[in-house]
Formats: C-alpha cells, sequence, structure tokens
C-alpha cells in the first residue's frame, strides 16, 4: 500500500511541475558546431529532400488513382500488367539517384576519417554509469557524474533547465584545436555522443576507439551516451565545455595544482565530522545509484548497507571490498576511481549514517598506507 | 494421422529429400555461426580491422630504419572490472623511426594481500595501423603473476613497420589489464579457439 | 474461429476430434494456422501492454511508475515477443492456413512436425515471460542483447532466455522446413513455380531466409550460454573475445530477420491491392526478382548496425553501398504497386485500406531507413528515437498492417461470415491516426537528439514524448476493438459466398466458405 501511496503521490508531484513551458516542439537535426556536424547536417537535408521529392512522385500517382479511379465513380478498370520499359527506367532512375546520395556521404566519410596530427588527446573511458576523461598528455584526470538531485528525477522537487544533461564535472576542452579522443569501456560497451560535434562512437571494453572533434565557438555541449548500459543508462550524460585557449591552459594549471592538493589531503588529519560532510557528498556520487541514498540498496543485485555486516563489522573487509571491489558483481573497484580522502570518507560515513553507529573512523592517510603496504 | 491424405507414390521420397537438404542446412549454418568466429579473427588478423595486434613477431631481415620519418606512439593503460591493480606505461608518449626496435616498459603493482595473475590485452588505434605494428617481445603474451605486494616493469619491444601509410603518424597501444587469479588454472587446452590471446 | 470446424464436423467422415484433444493433438493446418494466429495475437497483446508500461512512464520527465531496471525489463521483453511471439507466428498462421489452399494442397506437407512446431512456441514463451517473475527480474539488455551486458552482467534468468531462444528457434525451423516442402513438393498440377500466388513466392524465400539465420542466432546464443556457464570467453576482452564479434554474428542473423518480417506482408498486400483494384498485380515477375534480390542482399548488409563500433573505412563504405542498394528492389515493389492502383477501379474495404496505408507507412520507413543507410549521417542517428520511429515504422505498418489487411481479407474465408465492415474501418482509421501520433514523433525527437532505451529524458524531449504516449496508447487500445470484431465475426454475421470479394483471384476462392475441414483432397488443375 505504500509503495502506491508513494508512486501515486510521485504521479501527482509529477504533473504539478509542468516542464511544458521549458520544452520546444524541435522537429529537425541541427547543424552543429563542427565542420564535420555541419557537413552531416548538410548531408542529413540533401537525402531528406530526395526523399521527399521521391515521396511527393510516388504517392502523388497513388492519390491520384485513389481519387480518379474509383469504383464508386464508375471507373473502368484498364488490364495492364506490364511494362517491360517502364520496369527497366523505374530500376535504372532510383540506381542514379543513389549514386547521386553516395558521392557527398562518401566525401563526408573521408573527412571523419582524418587522421591528421591531434592538439589534445583525452582517453574516455566509460563505466557503468559515469564517464572517465584522462588527459593523457597532462597526467591527470577525473570522473563525470551526473549531478541531477534524486530528488528531481523521483519528482519530489522541480525540474532544472539542464534536468538529465548536467554533471559534477564537464570535460573541458580548447576552441579551435584538434581534439582526439580514444574511447574504450571499463565494464560493458557504452557509446559517446554529443550531438552538437556529429561525434558518437561505442567505447568497448578491452579495445580502444578513437574519433576527434575541432570546435570553433566556446559554449557547453551536453550529450548522452547512446548504448544500452545496463540500469542507469539513461543517466550518464556527457557535458563538455569548450572554451578559449588561454582559459583552457589556466584550467589545465589548476587542475595540476588541484591533482598535488589532494594528495597534501591525503597527509592532513581529518575530524569524525570532516569525514562524514564529505562522505555523504562522494556516497551520493559514487554509491547511491546503487546502495540508494538511504543504505537501503536494491536486493539481490544491490545489497543493502544499512544494517550490513560489511558496514558493521571487520573494517578491513569494508576497505577491501570498497578498494579492490568484489569480482564477478557489479561492485566495483573504487581504488583507482576515487582518492584516497573520499574513500575514507565514504567508509567513514557508512559506518555511521543511517544508524549504522559504530563510531568507527578510518583516515585517508590509513587508506593511502592500506594501498600501498599490501 | 495423416491416412486421409492422399499420398502419391512419389511424394513421400520427396518430402524425405527436402527435408534433409533443409535439416543439412539448418545444420550447416549452425556450424556456420560458429565457424564465423574463427574466420572473424583471420579476417581481422589480415585486415587488421578490430585493432587486435598480433603475436609475436619474427623479423624476416632486420629492416633499416627510415630516420627520414617519425611516427609517434602513445601508451594507454587501464584496468578491467574488479582488478585492484596499479598499471600504468613508464613512458606516455616515444617518437620513433618506422622499422626501429624500440624497448619500453610498464609498471604493474598488485597492492592486495593476495597472490594474482594478471593478462593484459592489446588494442591499437587506428586499426588500420595493426598490420604495421609488430611485438617481438610483450608481456602480453603471458599471464602475469604477482605475489602480495609486488611490482615489477614489464618489457614490451616493438618495430613499427616501415609500410605503415603516410597518413599515419599517431599509434595509440592500449592495454586493458584483466583479474585471471579466478580462471588461471583453467588449462590452455580448456579455452575455446577464441582465446587468440595468449599469444596476443 | 472453432467455427470452421464446428458446422461441417459432423457429416464428414475425418472431421475434428472433439475439445481439447482436438487442439493438442490436431495436424489439420486451418486448425494449426488458427492457433498459430490466436497465439500471436495474445502475444501481440502482451507484447503491447508492455509497451504501454513503456509509454506511460515516457509520459512525462521524471522516475514516476517503474523503476529503470523494470524499464528496461519491459523493452527487451517487448522486443522479443513482439518479433518472436507476434509477428512471426502470425506469418506462420496465415501461411498455414493459406499456402495449401493457394497451391490446391490438401495439407502441409509434414502435417505432424506442424503439430510439434505450433506446441513449442507456448512453451518457448512460457519460459520466457516466467524470467519476469525470477529473482533478478527478466532479460534486460535489449532485444538485441549485446555482450558482455548480457553474459557478464546479466541477470541470473539470461540462462532461461537463451533456452527459450533455443526453442523458438527451433520451431521456427521446423515451420520454414514445413513450408518449403509443402510449395515445393505439394503444387496443383500446372502451378509452375512462375504461376504461383505471390504470398507463396514470398514465403517460399522467407522460409529459405529462416533456415539460413535461425540456426545462426542459436549458434550466437549458445556461445553466450557457454560464456556464462562454462567459463568460454567468446566475446570476453579479459579471456581474448570480442564483444563486437557478438554484434557481427547478432546482425548477420538480425538482418534478415526482418526481412522475415516483412517479405510475407509483401505478398499478402500484393493479392490485396490487385483484388480491391480489379485489375492484375502490375509486373509479377519484377516483384518475385525483388523479393529475391532483397533476399539476397540482406545477407551482405548487417554491419549498418554497428557503423559507431569503429569500423575501418574500407567496410563503412561498402555496407553503406550494399544497404542503399536494398533501395532499388525495395523500390520497384513499391512503384508496382502503385501501378496496380493506377486506373484501377479502386475500392476500399478495410483490407485494402490497411494495404494502402501498408505502402504508405512502409515506404515514409523505407525512407527513413535510406537516411539511416548514409553512414556519415548514421553516426547522429544512431541509438536515437529516429531509429525506434524507423523500424516501428517499418514493422508496425508494415509487418502488424500487412497481417491485419490480410486477416481482414481472408477471414470471411476461414469463418464463413463477412466481418463488420463499419467496425472494421473504425479500426483501420483509430490504428492510422494512433499508429502515426505515436511513432511519427519520434523522428523528430530522434533528430533532436533523444537516445533509444532510456527510462527518462532531458526537458526538451518532454512535448513530443507526450504526444508519441497518447498516440500508443490510443494504437494499444484500439486493438480490443480488432479482438471484438474477430469474435463477433467467428459467431455470425453476414453469410459470406466462396468468392466474397469480387477481385480476387486465386485457388483459396474456389472452395466453399468457410473453409472445410478437409479442402483440395482431389487437386485442382492449374492453367
Amino acid at each position: 500500500m505504500r509503495v502506491h501511496a508513494q508512486r501515486a503521490g510521485a504521479l501527482i508531484g509529477g504533473l504539478m511541475f509542468p516542464a511544458v513551458s521549458l520544452a520546444d516542439w524541435t522537429l529537425n537535426m541541427t547543424p552543429g558546431v563542427t565542420g564535420i556536424s555541419n557537413e552531416i547536417f548538410s548531408l542529413h537535408m540533401i537525402i531528406l529532400w530526395i526523399c521527399v521529392a521521391i515521396g511527393v512522385v510516388v504517392f502523388g500517382v497513388m492519390f491520384w488513382s485513389i481519387f480518379a479511379h474509383r469504383k464508386s465513380q464508375g471507373y473502368k478498370p484498364a488490364n495492364f500488367h506490364e511494362n517491360t520499359l517502364v520496369e527497366i527506367l523505374w530500376t535504372i532512375i532510383p540506381f542514379v539517384i543513389l549514386v547521386v546520395m553516395a558521392i557527398p556521404a562518401t566525401a563526408t566519410l573521408v573527412d571523419m576519417y582524418d587522421t591528421t596530427e591531434s592538439d589534445v588527446d583525452i582517453k574516455v573511458t566509460g563505466y557503468q554509469w559515469k564517464w572517465q576523461y584522462e588527459y593523457i598528455n597532462e597526467d591527470f584526470g577525473y570522473f563525470s557524474n551526473l549531478s541531477t538531485p534524486r530528488d528531481q528525477i523521483n519528482n519530489r522537487q522541480a525540474k532544472g533547465e539542464n534536468y538529465l544533461l548536467e554533471v559534477d564535472n564537464p570535460l573541458i576542452i580548447p576552441v579551435g584545436k584538434k581534439v582526439r579522443f580514444l574511447l574504450t569501456a571499463n565494464d560493458v560497451i557504452h557509446s559517446w555522443w554529443v550531438p552538437d560535434f556529429g561525434v558518437k562512437k561505442d567505447a568497448i571494453p578491452g579495445f580502444i576507439n578513437e574519433t576527434w572533434t575541432r570546435v570553433d565557438e566556446p559554449g557547453t555541449y551536453r550529450g548522452q551516451c547512446t548504448e544500452l548500459c545496463g540500469k542507469d543508462h539513461g543517466f550518464m550524460p556527457v557535458v563538455v565545455k569548450a572554451v578559449p585557449q588561454e582559459e583552457y591552459d589556466t584550467w589545465v594549471a589548476e587542475q595540476k595544482v588541484a591533482a598535488e592538493k589532494e594528495r597534501e589531503l591525503t597527509q592532513k588529519d581529518w575530524t569524525m565530522a570532516e569525514l562524514m560532510e564529505r562522505g555523504e557528498k562522494a556516497y551520493q556520487t559514487a554509491c547511491a545509484a546503487c546502495h540508494q541514498a538511504d543504505g537501503s540498496g536494491a536486493p539481490p543485485a544491490f545489497p543493502a548497507l544499512k544494517g550490513s555486516k560489511i558496514a558493521l563489522e571487520d573494517m578491513a573487509a569494508h576497505i577491501d571490498i570498497v578498494v579492490n571491489g568484489k569480482s564477478g558483481t557489479a561492485m566495483q573497484a573504487f581504488g583507482n576511481q576515487l582518492s584516497e580522502v573520499d574513500l575514507a570518507a565514504v567508509i567513514t560515513y557508512e559506518r555511521n549514517a543511517w544508524g549504522n553507529n559504530t563510531g568507527e573512523m578510518v583516515t585517508p592517510k590509513e587508506i593511502f598506507d592500506y594501498k600501498n603496504e599490501q | 494421422m495423416d491416412e486421409r491424405t492422399p499420398a502419391p507414390e512419389a511424394r513421400p521420397r520427396t518430402n524425405a529429400r527436402v527435408v534433409s537438404w533443409c535439416l543439412a542446412g539448418v545444420v550447416g549454418m549452425f556450424a556456420f555461426g560458429f565457424a564465423l568466429v574463427p574466420l572473424y579473427d583471420v579476417f581481422c588478423e589480415i585486415t587488421g580491422i578490430n585493432g587486435k595486434t598480433g603475436g609475436r613477431y619474427e623479423a624476416v631481415a632486420a629492416a633499416e630504419a627510415d630516420v627520414t620519418r617519425t611516427v609517434q606512439v602513445q601508451f594507454l593503460a587501464q584496468n578491467g572490472p574488479g582488478m585492484p591493480w596499479t598499471f600504468r606505461p613508464v613512458t606516455r608518449s616515444i617518437d620513433v623511426h618506422p622499422g626501429e626496435p624500440v624497448t619500453v616498459a610498464f609498471f604493474a603493482q598488485n597492492p592486495t594481500g593476495a597472490a594474482m595473475v594478471g593478462q593484459a590485452v592489446p588494442s591499437l588505434s587506428p586499426s588500420e595501423g595493426t598490420l604495421y605494428f609488430h611485438k617481438t617481445e610483450c608481456f602480453c603474451f603471458n599471464q602475469q603473476p604477482l605475489a602480495a605486494g609486488e611490482s615489477t616493469e614489464m618489457p614490451l619491444v616493438f618495430i613499427v613497420d616501415r609500410d605503415l601509410p603516410e597518413h599515419i603518424t599517431k599509434l595509440t597501444l592500449s592495454y586493458t589489464l584483466y583479474d585471471q587469479s579466478k580462471t588461471a588454472t583453467v588449462s590452455d587446452t580448456d579455452r575455446p579457439i577464441t582465446t587468440t590471446n595468449e599469444n596476443g | 474461429m472453432s467455427a470452421v470446424a464446428d458446422t461441417h464436423a459432423q457429416d464428414h467422415h475425418h472431421g475434428p476430434a472433439k475439445g481439447f484433444s482436438r487442439w493438442l493433438l490436431t495436424t489439420n493446418h486451418k486448425d494449426i494456422g488458427t492457433m498459430y494466429l490466436i497465439f500471436s495475437f495474445a502475444m501481440f497483446l502482451l507484447g503491447g501492454t508492455m509497451a504501454m508500461v513503456i509509454r506511460a512512464e515516457l509520459f512525462q520527465p521524471g522516475l514516476q511508475i517503474v523503476q529503470p531496471e523494470f524499464f528496461n525489463q519491459m523493452t527487451t521483453m517487448h522486443g522479443l515477443i513482439m518479433v518472436f511471439g507476434a509477428v512471426m507466428p502470425a506469418f506462420v498462421g496465415l501461411a498455414n492456413w493459406m499456402l495449401p489452399l493457394m497451391i490446391g494442397a490438401p495439407d502441409m506437407a509434414l502435417p505432424r512436425m506442424n503439430n510439434w512446431s505450433f506446441w513449442l512456441l507456448p512453451c518457448a514463451f512460457l519460459i520466457l515471460v516466467s524470467t519476469l517473475f525470477m529473482e533478478g527480474g527478466a532479460p534486460n539488455f535489449g532485444w538485441t542483447f549485446y555482450a558482455p551486458l548480457s553474459t557478464t552482467y546479466g541477470p541470473p534468468s539470461t540462462t532461461f532466455f537463451i533456452f527459450a531462444v533455443h526453442i523458438m528457434g527451433i520451431s521456427s525451423i521446423m515451420g520454414a522446413i514445413n513450408v518449403i516442402a509443402t510449395i515445393l513438393n505439394l503444387r496443383a498440377p500446372g502451378m509452375t513455380l512462375m504461376k504461383m500466388p505471390l504470398f507463396v513466392w514470398t514465403w517460399l524465400i522467407t522460409a529459405f531466409l529462416l533456415i539460413a539465420v535461425m540456426p545462426v542466432l542459436a549458434g550466437v546464443v549458445t556461445m553466450m550460454l557457454m560464456d556464462i556457464n562454462f567459463g568460454t570467453s567468446f566475446f570476453d576482452a579479459s579471456g581474448g573475445g570480442d564483444p563486437v564479434l557478438f554484434q557481427h554474428v547478432f546482425w548477420f542473423f538480425g538482418h534478415p530477420e526482418v526481412y522475415i518480417m516483412i517479405l510475407p506482408a509483401f505478398g499478402a498486400v500484393s493479392h490485396i491491392i490487385p483484388a480491391f483494384s480489379r485489375k492484375p498485380l502490375f509486373g509479377y515477375a519484377s516483384m518475385v526478382y525483388a523479393v529475391g534480390a532483397i533476399a539476397l542482399l540482406s545477407f551482405v548488409v548487417w554491419a549498418h548496425h554497428m557503423f559507431t563500433v569503429g569500423i575501418p573505412i574500407a567496410g563503412q563504405l561498402f555496407f553503406m553501398y550494399a544497404t542503399m542498394l536494398i533501395a532499388v528492389p525495395t523500390g520497384v515493389k513499391v512503384f508496382n504497386w502503385v501501378a496496380t492502383m493506377f486506373r484501377g477501379a479502386l475500392s476500399f474495404e478495410a483490407p485494402m485500406l490497411f494495404a494502402v496505408a501498408f505502402v504508405i507507412l512502409f515506404t515514409i520507413g523505407g525512407f527513413s531507413g535510406l537516411m539511416l543507410a548514409i553512414a556519415p549521417a548514421d553516426f547522429q542517428y544512431h541509438d536515437t528515437y529516429f531509429v525506434v520511429a524507423h523500424f516501428h515504422y517499418v514493422l508496425v505498418p508494415g509487418a502488424i498492417f500487412g497481417i491485419f489487411a490480410s486477416a481482414y481479407f481472408w477471414l470471411p474465408k476461414w469463418t464463413g461470415h463477412m466481418y463488420d465492415e463499419t467496425l472494421a474501418q473504425t479500426h483501420f482509421w483509430l490504428s492510422f491516426i494512433g499508429m502515426n501520433l505515436a511513432f511519427f514523433p519520434m523522428h523528430f525527437l530522434g533528430l533532436a537528439g533523444m537516445p533509444r532505451r532510456i527510462p527518462d529524458y532531458a526537458l526538451q524531449f518532454a512535448d513530443f514524448n507526450m504526444v508519441s504516449s497518447v498516440g500508443a496508447f490510443m494504437f494499444g487500445a484500439t486493438q480490443l476493438l480488432f479482438l471484438f470484431i474477430v469474435v463477433k465475426c467467428v459467431r455470425g454475421g453476414k453469410a459470406a459466398a466462396a468468392q466474397p470479394w469480387d477481385g480476387a483471384e486465386g485457388l483459396e476462392w474456389t472452395v466453399p466458405s468457410p473453409a472445410p475441414y478437409h479442402t483440395f483432397a482431389t487437386p485442382p488443375e492449374v492453367k
């Protein structure tokens, strides 16, 4: 009963926040902001109009027959049933039209496969259900998670402008530069798509794929994962910010400093309250999708943490499963995904939230040692 | 049941014939489905379309390095799901002349408290370059056992073929490291033909 | 449709048995055809119900009715049930009923195998549907079940799904063998291959396609089974396998499969349009050659489903050109249908309405197919709602409208009664409007950037999704009307003449309506 009441509530809630005012009635593909996306757009329009023209002719004849050659109008049927010339013609003409279509299509395809020197190389790794971006020439990288609050998804809060198309850490690229993407995946096949760039490529576990783009206009561009990758396939957007070169350079420098700071944070002495605060945040991005915000999980695939043996008993086992994952299950190894600080914070949080009152905490330093000494 | 169907003399025989032909087709196509696996591997080896680099390369004759040309080779490393090792290339990127043998290394560390076995799976991009990337020595030819806490530098010796198409100026070699500790006990003969990876 | 038998059972020496055993043990092609049609309609309603769940969740942004896990199970089961449970069995049902009547044969060539191939189907779907109630839920990886999502990451019920696919595959293969044997061996004297009705031709070619590709499907699910349970790694990169190989093998089956679902409809429409145009079919021979060409080409285009997996440019170009080439024979068929209507004496009873809608809407689906074939543009269309719109435009007005048109066309022959024309036309118009309302906006959604298989979406997609859901509800509810019309027609109605349509031709119209339990005990002579 309670579930039904909740659902009914959610439904009413959903109806009360009409999204309609924000929606638009876009009918067509948008040209996008790159050379390739513009080429694709014009190709799309050429073929669309060719199809419309063929449609007008074919359906024109058909509707003429429907209106003029009706039995109810007393029309007497003809009796022809073949005409070799006509039949040959309507085999050859479509063939010629296809050749006409194939020429620009081939040209665009050749442009897409251009392998000239790139300015920035970024490795994109698909995870269930987030993207990892690594600036391989610069030695830093980060994860990009959906930042839309769960409350918006569950209709407990009005939906924001970029509902489901917003992330915590967007990919930053410089404008006017050729950016090369190297795509792979950790678990299942994902597909990285930014419509405005005309770039879509599958990220396949164990294999590397490449594609590229050159964005001319600064701006924020949004896309999504386009290969069904499990439960939260609809919740792993791609957000790319194209910024001027100077801004990009400053940002890269900041990232390097931040990475250094993160290492320092590990050495800092953390209090329980600080860890709990940071842990809650880290838990929401890294863990809540499966184990739920209230730790109740979604058994059997995603066990509850609230009141669980792992979170209440042996600390070493808890650290082990978070850092190293559990093979054969959906539990990933977070050791390489989260910083020592976040790992310590999450574990501390899980051991003390939702009535899991162990009072125990683990510090980033301990995690660091755990990872290095074992 | 079918006593009511009029049975001209010839019919039962032709039915049997049609059915046997069809069944032969069914069996053939089922086998073909499985044959697609090695066929695909052979096809990929010839064309390099899936980016899977080949096995150990035996140089026919020591080719001279083409010093007029430089190709950048990039190295990537990542872990498969649930693989806790630290795994990274020692050299991120290197400029090489086609024809010269080059040695690089990858670093791997097993931070866990148990001995584990890893297997690196190679992939090259652009896949067109796969045919022109030869490995004479690679850690990916074998499984890598590491004791608890042990770390190692694993060598890779390769030659970029002089026939590499002109328009390719950069090759990216990526390794994904998978945890084989559970399956390592399965002997090689028990594995299917798809396991071309032991030598690749 | 039991009326077929009841009226004739008593006075006939070899009449049907009574009660349930009649249906369980029957080897009569009409009984088996009826069972196939009833089964496929039941599956159509079940798969449709799942579609309603999907459209209800997508009615507006946010998660309202189901959670993403269950949503994925719904999209997967909807696809599997519609493809393997509704469309394919419906065509086998039509083949069972009509092939012997059209070629002047007393029954199918292998009647006992016929019985078996039907009864395997309910077993297969019982297994498939039961996965919904298993721990971990039903398959949730899409009807294309790409590895490794379906292998390493699949739910425990995947093994049952594989078993169900094996059983339905065996059923389809047996059905196909039966069709081939019947057509090759049981044609009435004088009926040469090039005198065969087009429905017979298209089914013959479909049967060959089934024999060629269903074993490949069986092979690919067997490999999955081995990967999941026996530690092989066909599709697992960690053991040296290749997830992309799965897609190659799957689509080697999958592309001919889409023609399996459309070719018999081509055949049926090629009877209906001439009948209601009162004019012979234009270009019979070119129709046959076109179907053959489509079937052959369907084996060399599979990778157009995989343009984004990273195929080298030479491969992209080959598959793009080959796919575009399919437009030629398909175009020939459409032109022939239009030429058949041209200068005919047209009337628009329900079968003709569905057939004309078939031609128009299938052509629209063909246009979007041509757009998808253009590899560079496909990078934008791939895995968006544009694809969903495309394949629903070829499958709903293609396969489903083809089946409705056939059903109305031959119902008088099956039941001996005329169906209620007013209700049937209402069914048509509501289906037509509902279908277009549901699927046309999906083109816009896809072009605007909405990926497929997502349970929730960004706000700019809200309006068209709402329209689409309304259309889907309308289309779904309308199908209950079809059930009513058929039941009403079976129970009574205006008696149908042996030849209820003045323009229809073929041997099936030479037997009385309803068709007696046994027909063509002595083969007719075809001149």
